[in-house]
């Protein structure tokens, strides 16, 4: 199980960076979603499958599953929302203001 | 008494109380308030000075970063009351000085706040003991004389000289800042004083001559000498109160003062001795000989105190043999030379500084400080002719001045090196006197340089205006000088006795000084040194008058060969090769960028694993796969690589969703309800968002080159995807800790909460929390500015 | 430009409250069971979005007259003075502390500076998410 997710994360980091590296800004942003989406993944499983239990004290004994990965996620989740939309709303001004979404035009001049 | 490292930060404060001051005092020249700082320590270090001569000496400690042991340490002895009283007595004078000097539409906030800042570090270097507090401020000094010598930025000048000063300066301040660590390493203290007493341990360690040079580095740099002090003359773009403070009198004494104050930990080895003397000589010839030939006044004052600089510097280091000799009447002899240079650091103070205002002052009332344009000022200017005369003699060593008590002494020491018995030539020691002379003769020249050219011989009437006296106020502080420079002739013995003689036991701490107490005295009786100084008066008229032939020797020296345009080439062929070098990187595009980030990422960590043979995987630890894991996989797995091939933007953004979903699917799997919860609600949303901005952005129709498929970018991928994989598997396979968790299983006692992910976010680690809200926020207040801001332009639309 | 869906329009008007509901109960019972400050705020949001979807901005602004960013800012401000809160009674930044009381209607009820601390959180989510997709949206 751990292997296999190892994999999953790897090949979504794969196609990552692959859109990262592409020359279209949607592409990229694309990118960060899915590196992001892996990087959870690894986390968990980091974590380990080790429990039974939902992390919630109460009735149902006491071997939960690991809790910190979860929080650490969840800070995650939110911040990633946060850039994804910033990263979005930057290409769109940009394509705005300079009438393209591709970096190879926009790259900054030599001297510059 | 004030604790010293207090009076250290008054100037500093006062900086910080300018801008608000000035908007205050527009009527008043803010020279005036600037004043009271220097004044207010100089007042505060007086009542230091008897105890000090009597032996005591106080130590102060502010903690700054107690864990690496270090902190503000001052120390107040002899050298350091004597370094205290120069920089805020010639800082005093100075201000005053500048208050006639530079008019009221300078920008007068930044020239006292780097003033002041200057004062406050350079007050730090003397007084601190603790070798890092010294280095900081030492680089603070550097610092602050960068920003007033390029006061005037908008004169090429200015800028060059600043730059060069800086880079200079700072460089042998990095040598130093090495020095002093190996220096700790060594002596496993940073505290000079400690390391004073503990001498004698550790110069045998193998550090112990490369520690010596590095901080000697750092000392000739800012010394100004050879073959580092080409930087002076150009720091000459300064307006002349700072050539005057920093330049001739306090600033490029730091390097002195450090010589001296080490000279207990160092001069047990001979190398230094050779080093500081041979150095100094070396400074003091070749700054006297170029100095002549110089037209500008400035230039001509700033090569003579390089080579004054080189006097001091020399003085030293034959003071250093005191601990090489173990005759007791050489070591009498040898602390009478370093007695000889902390003399001479005040006396050149007193009529360095006249000189410089008298500069300053031909130069503000007649608009020139070139000598080929200048002359028979005598008759206009009376009292600054008078000035110019006192402080020329002086240096030139002439009585009835003080340069001539400090000249008699540096002769005579010169003329005792060789009772040192440590050379092996018979010529080396014949060798101290005779450059001495020659410098000296070189020096006797330039002062009468000083002195004839400007004020006597023809008037040049191209002058517009009619050069005269300048306010009465201008003059106040070059008199007081002048005053000083006779006065310390006449009544040398109480300035010797409470200040000259404790700052000579600070060099020579343990060493019987009582022979030094003797007054001195101008008359020792028809000896060597008075016929020399015969012999230069003779010998420096005759060459005077032949100047004309003697200017011939100079085009002997090529002058494409110097140390300029060494420096000058080397810094342009540097920036050179940097922009090229820059340039083949940093291409602009964002993805080569990107590019050398992945592969630095790929190489490091799998070299590192490959190195270390980190690499380990079993499948032993694993728990089993259920059927919907497999299935979920698969599904994420084709989503992934269907938005590489994604026709549309639609269909990517759609297999993104996806994507997201199924890692939702995934944390109710793993019994993450939490986690579900919000993946699945932010999911939406950003999809939302996705097709929000996809209206406004251009379709991928047409586009041809991201289809393609780029194989050095596939290769790349490959790899950092092949690092992660492999980098967590091992990392899964060699768990070395245990985990932490368990802790926060206990949330419900210690929270409050059942909800253990909950309680981990708002209770144990809501630091995380509250910075991830601000993220947030900042995101928010970006989007909004982005979306919301616009050019001109578009708002015209 | 008005958008006319009747059928999307009265439902909304419908699941909007229970959006809202499900919104306020993951909030409240967040501390024991799953929910919490980021789910509420974000299903707020997201009953928001549902909302200009349904009918346009500016009618939903006029129906509902609060500034977005207002919202936001005063979460992050919550969630920091909630920090400093803790430093003025002599704790550690961020300490948070707990006490159950005996209520005449809910029994024994729980009550803990953490709900400060995620009202802050949530309001912070509501509001920057809100305030992004209105930005956009109205962009054009």
């Amino acid at each position: 199980m751990e292997t296999l997710m190892i994999i999953l994360s790897g090949v979504l980091v794969t196609v990552a960076t692959y859109l990262i590296l592409s020359r279209n800004a949607v592409r990229i942003i694309l990118g960060t979603a899915l590196l992001t989406h892996a990087s959870h993944i690894l986390l968990m499983t980091m974590g380990g499958f080790g429990g039974t239990n939902v992390p919630i004290t109460g009735e149902n004994g006491a071997d939960y599953v690991d809790a910190l990965p979860q929080a650490l996620i969840l800070t995650s989740i939110v911040i990633s929302f946060g850039v994804t939309a910033f990263f979005l709303v930057l290409s769109y001004r940009t394509y705005k203001e300079l009438g393209s979404d591709d970096m190879y035009i926009l790259r900054g001049r030599r001297n510059e | 008494m004030l604790p010293v490292n207090l009076a250290i930060f008054i100037p500093f404060i006062a900086a910080i109380c300018i801008p608000f001051m000035y908007r205050r005092m527009s009527r008043l020249h803010l020279g005036w308030f600037v004043i009271a700082i220097p004044a207010i320590v100089f007042i505060s270090l007086l009542p230091y000075i008897k105890p000090v001569a009597n032996g005591e000496t106080f130590t102060y400690i502010m903690n700054w970063i107690p864990s690496f042991d270090i902190h503000l340490l001052t120390y107040v002895d002899g050298l350091s009351v004597l370094f205290g009283l120069l920089i805020t007595g010639i800082g005093i004078l100075v201000t005053l000085y500048s208050i006639y000097y530079l008019s009221k539409e300078e920008s007068l906030p930044h020239f006292y706040i780097y003033l002041l800042l200057f004062m406050g570090s350079m007050l730090g270097v003397v007084f601190s003991d603790h070798l890092i507090g010294l280095y900081v401020f030492w680089e603070l000094t550097s610092i602050s004389s960068f920003l007033l010598i390029a006061f005037w930025y908008h004169r090429k000048g200015s800028r060059y000289g600043a730059k060069k000063s800086l880079l200079i300066t700072i460089t042998g301040g990095f040598a130093m800042l090495i020095g002093f660590i190996m220096l700790h390493t060594i002596t496993d203290s940073y505290s000079i004083r400690e390391i004073i007493s503990d001498v004698g341990t550790y110069t045998d360690h193998a550090l112990f001559i490369p520690t010596m040079i590095l901080i000697l580095l750092g000392a000739f740099s800012k010394s100004a000498q050879f073959p580092f002090h080409i930087w002076l003359p150009d720091a000459m773009e300064a307006p002349t109160p700072v050539s005057a403070y920093l330049h001739s009198a306090t600033m490029v004494k730091a390097g002195i003062y450090l010589v001296a104050r080490l000279t207990p930990i160092f001069a047990s080895e001979i190398l230094w001795f050779y080093l500081v003397s041979g150095i100094g000589l070396l400074t003091l010839l070749w700054g006297s000989f170029t100095a002549i030939r110089q037209t500008d006044l400035k230039a001509l004052l700033a090569y003579s105190t390089v080579s004054q600089l080189g006097l001091i510097m020399s003085l030293i280091g034959v003071g250093s043999l005191a601990y090489y000799v173990t005759d007791s009447t050489a070591v009498t002899l040898f602390t009478q030379a370093g007695f000889a240079a902390v003399f001479h650091l005040v006396n050149h103070s007193t009529f360095k500084g006249a000189l410089f205002m008298v500069i300053g002052i031909v130069d503000f009332q007649v608009g020139t400080r070139d000598i080929r344009r200048l002359g028979g000022l005598v008759s206009l200017m009376p009292i600054s002719f008078t000035i110019a005369l006192i402080g020329s003699f002086s240096m030139a060593g002439l009585p009835p001045f003080n340069g001539f008590l400090s000249k008699e002494m540096f002769f005579s020491a010169m003329l005792h090196v060789q009772e040192a018995n440590i050379f092996t030539s018979e010529a080396l020691p014949v060798l101290f006197p005779v450059i001495a002379w020659v410098a000296s003769l070189f020096t006797f020249i330039y002062c009468l340089i000083i002195v004839f050219k400007t004020f006597f011989g023809k008037i040049h009437v191209d002058e517009e205006r009619i050069a005269s006296e300048p306010k009465i106020g201008m003059l106040v502080s070059p008199a007081i000088l002048a005053m000083a420079i006779v006065g310390i002739f006449f009544f040398p013995s109480g300035l010797q006795q409470n200040i000259l003689v404790p700052a000579a036991s600070s060099i020579y701490p343990g060493i019987d000084l009582s022979h030094l107490a003797t007054p001195i005295s101008w008359w020792h009786g028809w000896n060597t040194e008075i016929f020399m100084t015969l012999g230069l008066i003779v010998c420096g008229t005759l060459l005077y008058l032949g100047l004309k032939y003697f200017m011939n020797v100079y085009k002997l020296f090529p002058t494409h060969w110097s140390f300029d345009t060494l420096y000058n080439s080397g810094l342009d062929r540097l920036e050179k090769s940097a922009a090229t070098v820059t340039n083949t990187y940093m291409t602009g595009y964002l993805r080569d960028y990107f590019r050398y980030i992945f592969i630095f990422l790929i190489v490091v960590t799998l070299g590192v694993f490959f190195y270390t043979g980190a690499f380990s995987f079993t499948l032993e630890n694993d728990s089993p796969i259920h059927a919907f894991e497999w299935i979920l996989t698969t599904v994420m797995i084709i989503a992934a690589i269907m938005i590489l091939f994604a026709k549309s933007r639609l269909s990517a953004i759609l297999f993104n969703g996806l994507l997201g979903f199924s890692i939702a699917m995934f944390f109710v799997l793993f019994r993450a309800p939490d986690l579900a919860l919000t993946q699945l609600v932010i999911e939406t949303v950003t999809t939302a968002l996705f097709l929000l901005c996809f209206y406004f952005l251009p379709a991928w129709v047409g586009k041809e080159t991201d289809r393609k498929l780029n194989i050095p970018n596939l290769i790349i991928s490959l790899g950092v995807g092949a690092t992660v994989v492999l980098t967590a598997l091992s990392v899964h396979n060699g768990k070395l800790v245990d985990s932490i968790s368990s802790f926060f299983e206990n949330a419900d006692e210690l929270a409050g909460g059942q909800n253990i992910v909950n309680s981990i976010l708002a209770d144990f680690r809501a630091f995380d929390t509250m910075l991830e809200v601000v993220v947030l926020f900042i995101a928010g207040i970006g989007v909004y500015t982005l979306v919301k801001l616009k050019g001109k332009k578009e708002v015209d639309k | 430009m008005r958008i006319n869906d009747v059928i999307l329009q009265s439902v909304t008007k419908v699941v909007v409250f229970i959006i809202f509901t499900l919104a306020i109960y993951l909030f409240v019972s967040g501390h024991n069971n799953p929910g919490g400050g980021f789910v509420s705020g974000l299903i707020l949001a997201s009953a928001f979005c549902l909302l200009f979807l349904a009918y346009d901005t500016e009618t939903i602004r006029k129906g509902i007259p609060i500034d977005f960013k207002v919202i936001a800012a005063s979460g992050a401000f919550i969630v920091v003075a909630c920090g400093l809160g803790s430093v003025l009674f002599g704790e550690a930044f961020l300490y948070q502390t707990f006490t159950t009381y005996t209520l005449p209607l809910f029994g024994e009820t729980e009550f803990a500076t953490v709900t400060i601390f995620e009202t802050g959180v949530a309001l912070a989510v509501v509001g920057v998410v809100v305030t992004i997709i209105l930005s956009i949206s109205e962009d054009v």
